[in-house]
């Protein structure tokens, strides 16, 4: 569905990707760890176009998407959770989930959706026309995941949704992502700090350090791999 | 205290208000999206009434009726400002996007030199004088001259634009688009928005209300030359920053406080001293509340 092909991203004359590859296949739940500065986020932001890479190649559903803008990779089916939620501060819980919507033109399915959405997270609905900067880490982060899903992405990227929030809150972000994932068959590229909780939803997972990959492997095969345990893993 | 003096005053102040209204609304809004201070705004006003003069020069021979002249020069002015909003936006600011915001504002500067140069040198340096075009309103009769019909229009038309462009901005897709934009440019880009149809879309709304002054302002005071988008732009801008640049109402009411200012000032004090009032204000509103009056200070929860 995805391939990174030896991707090389730079910041000025910085090498923040030194040529990475990944290829998720469809339904997939692929998560991707590493510490702090690996280039996680720089990953997404240049799948997505923010960040357009110096070298190499990224190719989704059959396309070269490399230097595509943006709206063009968010119209065919690309969404991101973005680190640290990046609520739109000033404008309503309602309108945060119209603008995730922005390329959809069927009022109706949207407005399915929103009521999907206020049902899933019912915090959402009683808040709808509080402005989104109100709203408290775990119900930006809610509503910032929402607003991915009101575009129906087949691919969406998170950036470490279970940062900064109570860990009964992370085991709902995770619950949903498993459920997003399993009731619309929709793909799921997961960057996580938080490896232990990570690599039990993914399916298969990468390891990046310094602007590489350096594993690839089931989830089950990292969970064992002592390596990753010392790391990552913190037991 | 003569009463008939004060609302001549009061009524003048918010006529020029209201021509500041229309001007600050681009810088305002452009600041928003983009941050910056656009310094070539007062010079699409100019070039607004400098297009409507050189059509009604040309309309003028036709004999059709003046009203319906100056509608035609009205549209037509408007559309080229909005014209040459969007040009300067491709060709001087698009480029330094992600430049040092410096950059974008000394370009900015330079394109305000260059179009104050350009019209120059292509009409003249003295003042040319604007035709009459709105008749009097036959119920003015009565008023005394505390109004004219050119006033009463410019206070109308400014009051629906003001309406119009409020519901643009909270309802449509576009303007909920632009307020995405302003509010965070990347996400905007993440969530699908094309912000350079968005940006370009800005520089379109700020050059149409900026020309539509230049237009109105010309026929009520009667003469213009190229320099008036200098004096009218930043005076302007002083409205726009003493309402809270960024925020919309803000311009408005600071275009408002700032033209009654000007005009019970030189009213009651001395006209000497008109262009210090603006500035005088500008250093007392910011001593107090440095963000403006309906400026809002960055918070960001993190
Ligand atoms: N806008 C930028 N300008 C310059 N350098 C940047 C920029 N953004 C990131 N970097 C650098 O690129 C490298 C990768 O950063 P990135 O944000 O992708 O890391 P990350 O893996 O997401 O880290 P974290 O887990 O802390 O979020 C870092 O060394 C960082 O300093
Ligand atoms: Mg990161």
């Amino acid at each position: 569905m995805l391939k990174l092909e030896d991707v090389v991203t730079c910041y000025g004359n910085i090498k923040a990707l030194k040529g990475i590859s990944i290829t998720i296949q469809p339904g997939e739940i692929i998560t991707v760890i590493g510490a702090n500065g690996a280039g996680k986020s720089t990953t997404l932001m240049t799948i997505c176009g923010i960040i357009p890479p110096r070298q190499g190649k990224i190719i989704y559903e059959g396309q070269d998407i490399t230097n595509a803008e943006p709206d063009k990779i968010v119209g065919m089916g690309i969404s991101q959770v973005p680190e640290g939620r990046r609520i739109f501060p000033f404008l309503t819980v309602q309108e945060n989930l119209d603008m995730g919507a922005y390329l959809r033109r069927d009022t109706d399915g949207i407005k399915r959706d929103r009521d999907y959405i206020y049902e899933l997270f019912p915090i959402l609905a009683e808040r709808r026309n509080q402005a989104g900067g109100t709203l408290s880490g775990g119900e930006q982060q809610m509503l910032a995941i929402s607003r991915a899903l009101m575009a129906k992405p087949k691919l969406l990227l998170m950036d470490e949704p279970s940062l900064g929030l109570a860990p009964i809150i992370v085991q709902q972000i995770f619950s949903i992502i498993t459920k997003i994932n399993q009731e619309n068959g929709t793909t799921i590229l997961l960057v996580e700090q938080n490896a232990n909780m990570a690599l039990k939803v993914a399916h298969r997972g990468y390891v990046m350090e310094t602007g590489r990959i350096t594993m690839e492997d089931t989830a089950k095969g990292l969970v064992s791999n002592p390596e990753v345990k010392d790391a990552y893993l913190g037991v | 205290m003569d009463l008939d003096y004060f609302f001549q005053l009061f009524l003048g102040g918010m006529t020029r208000g209201s021509i500041y209204a229309l001007i600050a609304l681009g810088y305002t809004m452009v600041y928003g999206i983009i941050k910056l201070i656009n310094f070539a705004h007062g010079e699409i006003y100019m070039i607004g009434a400098f297009t409507a003069l050189i059509i009604v020069g040309a309309l003028g021979m036709t004999g059709l009726n003046p009203v319906l002249i100056f509608l035609i020069a009205g549209v037509i002015a408007v559309l080229t400002s909005a014209g040459y909003g969007v040009t300067i936006e491709r060709i001087a600011y698009k480029p330094l996007r992600n430049a040092p915001r410096l950059s974008a504002l000394i370009s900015a500067i330079g394109m305000s030199l260059f179009l104050q140069n350009y019209v120059l040198l292509a009409q003249t340096s003295n003042f040319l004088p604007f035709p009459t075009l709105i008749p009097e309103f036959k119920f003015l009769a009565n008023a005394g001259g505390i109004i004219s019909s050119t006033q009463i229009i410019i206070l109308a038309t400014t009051a629906l634009v003001m309406v119009v462009l409020t519901l643009l901005i909270k309802f449509t897709r576009i303007g909920k688009a632009m307020r995405a934009t302003s509010q965070d440019r990347q996400m905007a880009q993440l969530v699908g928005i094309g912000i350079n149809k968005v940006i370009a879309f800005t520089f379109v709304i700020g050059s149409f209300t900026a020309a539509l002054g230049g237009v109105l302002i010309c026929s009520h005071i009667g003469q213009i030359n190229f320099y008036i988008g200098f004096i009218a732009g930043i005076k302007a801008f002083v409205a726009a920053v003493l309402g809270g640049i960024g925020s919309i109402p803000g311009a408005v009411l600071g275009s408002f406080v700032l033209g009654l200012t000007e005009s019970f000032g030189t009213g009651y004090i001395s006209s000497d001293y008109e262009d210090v009032f603006a500035f005088l204000f500008l250093v007392l509103i910011l001593t107090i509340r440095p963000s403006g009056i309906l400026g809002r200070e960055k918070k960001a929860k993190v």
